[in-house]
């Protein structure tokens, strides 16, 4: 099986987002970047797939040179090749500008495939739009948030998580197939797999190799404003015997929150 | 116009569609146009009648047997055959988990960027113009639009339902026209879970539980709350998930669901940064913890400083007693 990953380099859960509030941007002096934690899966599920199946798992990111070290994770856990398509715009939160990237990528070098992997969102943009816009745009079937997957030919059957429950798809491939926590427990990369990462090399393209213009990748989305959360005010604190305890606090539920 | 689709699961519309047909409905107002709904399958029946009161003028009813069974490509091919006819300003859907699928293919097929997961809206220049959290809810950022048509999806739970009026509107059926390659994979077949609750996306109330909770065997106190609590779900942190003592699906946080229910019990939680991204957007947040200096108290409304092994019991009695009042 010839399987893609595409990947991306994003602050870790922990991190503290500040807002430079002259640019608009957030800062990212200070922030740990890591793999995305939904593309970990992706990659475990590929290097899963090619060792039942064999083939060949190339992991893909569009960012900035910095996304490298993502790149070179993914290859220490056992990816065999990996492609940075640098695009230094800083972050748009559109979807639809990275799947443009991806999709001319994909046509123009890399034609052949049989399966698309991707993390279910990035987190930070939390937009949860390429693998559907890549699917469409290249007339693929998609199923998106798996939690279990099953390859058999050219056939496959994907469970994605829904409210409530679990949806059981069927699809042909080549397909899109966005992954979810759950879907298997992500491997650690091995020194051998770090030595092994260090030597090969990871072929950087520029829009221009891949035949695009910074015009046709201009979004129709305008930031106008970034802001911190809503500051919550800290409430009233009971420290109390239990009894009395929670007796006050069904008397928040139903006179001052009325929610009972 | 403003076309909102509406989601049907098992023959019933989903509440979230309702909440994105009435935000609809009032940002159609500020833009003197109207809000129609718009639903896809196949031997839909009638279910017009149940949108006209959220302030739709019109349903289009969207059939084809080929899209009887789920699938994003059937049903965004659909969602673009009207959309090039009728030519809506705005296109919103639920960021339910069918929203979420659909909506960026549509994006993609009518070649235009979206928006997701949103929880404010406003028309600015008669455009729309929406507010979306990012990392989780740690930061806010508010997005213009240049293109048209302007789609969004929209945060379950944030948007409040327009009270029913009594209006009648018009039905509109159309056989889609779509060839069976068009449907790129379909659902064959959904599972429940046996006795399965409530989404946490979509309950009113979430009761979670976190390291605190001490074992898997625990979160049956948290159920006997549920049982007492109306349109209730049970959450979990992230260590109580990554312990195995519940499934992800009940994850709150920044690996998992973002919610923002009437009310958040966290019993056992000291409140992550990652935890807190993921639900503090809560209407009312209540806490129970015995270590005072637990960050989740920083957000809490109301807090109870204590061991809730010992705050459970009175709390189930208290609630039995002021529920039956």
């Amino acid at each position: 099986m010839n399987i893609f990953v595409f990947v991306k380099r994003v602050p870790d859960t922990e991190s503290k987002i500040r807002i430079n509030q002259e640019t608009g941007r957030i800062v990212e002096e200070g922030l740990n970047f890591v793999l995305n934690p939904y593309d970990e899966y992706a990659v475990e599920e590929a290097l899963r797939l090619r060792e039942g199946k064999g083939g060949k798992v190339t992991i893909i990111s569009v960012g900035p040179e910095e996304a490298l070290v993502v790149l070179k994770k993914c290859l220490a856990m056992g990816a065999d090749e990996a492609v940075l398509l640098k695009d230094d715009t800083p972050e748009t939160y559109d979807g639809l500008r990275i799947a443009k990237i991806i999709v001319s990528a994909i046509e123009k070098k890399f034609p052949e495939f049989d399966l698309l992997l991707f993390g279910k969102q990035s987190m930070g943009a939390d937009n949860a739009q390429v693998p559907a816009m890549v699917a469409e745009l290249i007339g693929l079937p998609q199923v998106n948030v798996v939690t279990k997957l099953e390859i058999e030919g050219n056939k496959g059957v994907a469970y994605r998580e829904i409210e409530g429950a679990l949806e059981k798809a069927s699809f042909s491939l080549p397909a899109v197939i966005s992954a979810q926590k759950g879907l298997n427990e992500p491997r650690y990369e091995t020194l051998k797999g770090i030595m092994a990462a260090k030597r090969k090399e990871i072929p950087i393209l520029a829009l221009e190799d891949l035949g695009l213009k910074e015009e046709e990748l201009i979004s129709d989305l305008e930031m106008v404003k970034l802001e911190g959360p809503p500051p919550r005010q800290a409430g009233q604190i009971v420290q109390e015997e239990p009894d009395v305890a929670a007796k006050k606090l069904v008397q928040y539920l139903h006179e001052e929150a009325k929610v009972i | 116009m403003i076309l909102v689709f509406i989601e049907i699961r098992e023959g019933k519309i989903k509440k979230f569609s309702l909440e994105a047909l009435s935000e609809g409905k009032r940002r159609a107002d500020e833009m003197n146009t109207e809000a129609s709904a718009v639903i896809v399958g196949h031997n839909l029946g009638s279910h017009a009648s149940e949108l006209f009161p959220y302030g739709a003028s019109k349903v289009y009813i969207l059939e084809n047997t080929l899209l009887s069974q789920y699938s994003a490509s059937g049903f965004s091919q659909a969602l673009f055959l009207l959309a090039e006819e009728v030519k809506p300003e705005v296109i919103l859907f639920p960021a339910s988990s069918q929203g979420k699928d659909i909506a960026p293919r549509l994006a993609a097929k009518l070649k235009v960027s979206m928006a997701s997961d949103c929880t404010e809206t406003t028309i600015q220049s008669g455009k729309l113009q929406v507010v979306r959290p990012i990392f989780a809810g740690k930061a806010y950022a508010a997005l213009s639009f240049k293109s048209s048509p302007q789609i969004a999806t929209l945060r379950p739970n944030v948007f409040p339902l327009q009270d029913p009026v009594d209006k009648q509107g018009e039905v509109v059926k159309k056989e889609v026209v779509i060839a069976e390659d068009q449907i790129k994979g379909k659902v064959i077949e959904i599972l429940r879970e046996e006795g399965a609750e409530l989404d946490i996306t979509e309950a009113e109330i979430v009761v979670s539980g976190g390291r605190g909770m001490k074992g898997p065997e625990n979160f049956d106190l948290l159920r006997d709350l549920i049982a007492l609590l109306p349109h209730s779900a049970i959450g979990a942190s992230r260590s109580a998930v990554d312990a195995g003592w519940m499934d992800h699906q009940h994850q709150v946080g920044q690996t998992g669901k973002t919610v923002s229910p009437n009310l958040y019990l966290a019993f056992g939680i000291s409140g992550a940064i990652q935890h807190l991204a993921g639900m503090s957007s809560s209407k009312n947040i209540v806490a129970v913890n015995k270590d005072p200096e637990a960050s989740i108290f920083k957000v809490a409304d109301f807090g109870v400083v204590g061991d809730l092994f010992q705050v459970i019991p009175y709390l189930k009695e208290e609630l039995k007693k002021a529920l039956s009042e």
